[in-house]
């Protein structure tokens, strides 16, 4: 048992007993599994949530009225309806039309469904962020609609969306913790089991609080490297220094 | 207007009988304009007159609701997907510079030929290089559009121009937005690429430029073509009354 290896003896027997469970906790396979279960429905989630709401926002942006129609309602339908509605739905009434998805894949695809959403107003407001005289003067030296897009448009849109899009992954690492309803062993789920078996909530809860705030930590470190790599190219310099610090504290609107 | 068989050789641009609105609102009115090789045509006339939506037509930044606008002799159709090839041909200078933001001053340059004309880096790179002498700041290929100013930006926008090697360049207000000091920079660049026999069509308020450069001064108000003549009629004053209200206006200060 890890935590035997550390040394409390200064504290008093209980909290001794709550830290060394905690740590024990944290290093087990069951909360290493369900970690990486949380972990694996963020990124999964947002890769194709970030891929719907590009190609839904660009959808958007070129305007044909039929497609815009169709998104404009999944915008009005995903937004419009909890995500744990959304999880249960595809879960639960999916399999009546013959269409049967594990448990894992149903709380993917609804969470990926309900980002995508989200994310196609951010990728439309960064989209929008490059004005009609740039994309004019690419249009005057010859380019190509989709050439204005992927070397005028996109460039200049990532450094807008970076921020909102680290908003959201962080969201989503939590909007995870929803798919438990429908039995996917992540994070929640495993620490409401551990509980339940010896009734000590504090320490299987702090040690799944332990590892959202971890992960949290390692995605805003991210996301400053990303946005880094994005503006540092091509930032002037004299922006470069007068600008103030601006570190990024990970929040998201509650759902 | 009937169309002689032979003056498309002649000219560059052919404007016939061209109507463009906006909803409701009528720009530009039976509009005829011929631009002969190799002349420089300065466009004047009062704000809302239709001269930038005029010139925008030209190399289909707009389209046209009836009139037929040729370039070359080849009826220049409305916006499709081949308008590229169109716009390949002809350079545009805008008000507001409109540099991409992302990209240094030599990627600016080079980045159209690069993706439309599949050049070479290298060699997009020299040739760029080489319109950044001629707009006189190669010091400046690293920066970013941001650290210039209007008008360095502005030279910036006529060399990304020219690095398609346009047969027609085309001006909208190049010195509208520009601080007084910037202006005789910018306008030395186009006064000196015109000189070289580069045909331009300019919209410009700066009528001391326009004596210099104009070989044919056109005025138009309320989206007609007012006044079309050579610029030694224009400045000798061989003008229309409406003319002369206008010139007297801006020629006041």
């Amino acid at each position: 048992m890890i935590g035997r290896w550390f040394s409390f003896t200064n504290l008093n027997g209980a909290i001794m007993d709550a830290l060394t469970l905690i740590i024990d906790y944290l290093f087990s396979e069951m909360y290493l599994r369900a970690a990486g279960m949380t972990l694996l429905l963020t990124v999964v989630a947002m890769f194709f949530g970030m891929l719907a709401g590009l190609v839904i926002a660009v959808i958007q942006e070129t305007g044909n009225k039929q497609l815009n129609y169709i998104v404009t309602t999944y915008i009005w339908f995903f937004r419009g309806t909890p995500a744990l509605f959304q999880i249960i739905f595809i879960y639960n009434v999916l399999p009546e039309f013959g269409i049967n998805l594990s448990s894992f894949m149903s709380g993917a695809l609804a969470l990926a469904l309900h980002e995508g959403a989200y994310v196609s107003e951010i990728m439309r407001a960064g989209l929008q962020s490059v004005g009609k005289g740039q994309r004019n003067a690419a249009r005057s030296v010859g380019m190509k609609e989709w050439q204005v897009m992927r070397h005028i448009i996109l460039p200049q849109a990532i450094r807008v969306i970076i921020p909102p899009i680290g908003n959201q992954f962080i969201g989503m690492l939590k909007l995870s913790a929803l798919v438990s309803v429908v039995a996917v062993e992540e994070l929640l789920l495993v620490a409401n089991q551990a509980a339940s078996s010896n009734f000590l909530y504090l320490e299987a809860l702090t040690a799944a609080g332990i590892y959202y705030l971890v992960f949290t930590t390692i995605f805003m470190y991210i996301q400053g490297h990303i946005e880094h790599w994005a503006n540092g190219g091509y930032r002037p310099k004299t922006l470069v220094e007068n600008a103030p610090d601006t570190k990024l504290i990970g929040r998201t609107e509650a759902r | 207007m009937s169309r002689d068989p032979n003056s498309s050789k002649r000219n560059i641009i052919e404007a016939r009988n061209v109507f463009k609105s906006f909803g409701d609102l009528e720009v530009l009115k039976d509009v005829s304009l011929d631009i002969a090789k190799q002349e420089t045509m300065v466009i004047v006339g009062p704000s809302g007159s239709g001269k930038s939506t005029l010139i925008r037509c030209f190399n289909l930044l707009e389209g046209i609701q009836s009139g037929e606008i040729r370039f070359e002799g080849n009826i220049i159709k409305n916006i499709d997907k081949d308008a590229w090839k169109r716009r390949e041909e002809i350079g545009m200078v805008f008000q507001n510079f409109e540099l991409f933001g992302h990209l240094t001053v030599l990627d600016n340059i080079t980045l159209a030929p690069i993706v439309v004309k599949g050049l070479d880096k290298k060699d997009a790179q020299q040739k760029g290089m080489a319109l950044l002498e001629k707009v006189k700041i190669p010091e400046k290929a690293t920066a970013f559009p941001i650290e210039l100013s209007g008008g360095q930006q502005q030279r910036v926008a006529i060399a990304r121009s020219l690095a398609m090697e346009p047969k027609l360049m085309l001006y909208d207000e190049p010195t509208s937005a520009l601080d007084p000091e910037m202006v005789k920079g910018v306008l030395e660049v186009i006064q000196q690429l015109s000189q070289e026999g580069m045909t331009s069509v300019v919209v410009t308020h700066e009528m001391g430029f326009a004596r210099n450069v104009a070989d044919r001064m056109v005025f138009m108000d309320h989206g007609r073509i007012q006044e079309n003549s050579t610029a030694d009629k224009f400045f000798n004053g061989q003008v229309s009354d409406r003319t002369r209200v206008f010139l007297d206006q801006i020629l006041i200060h």
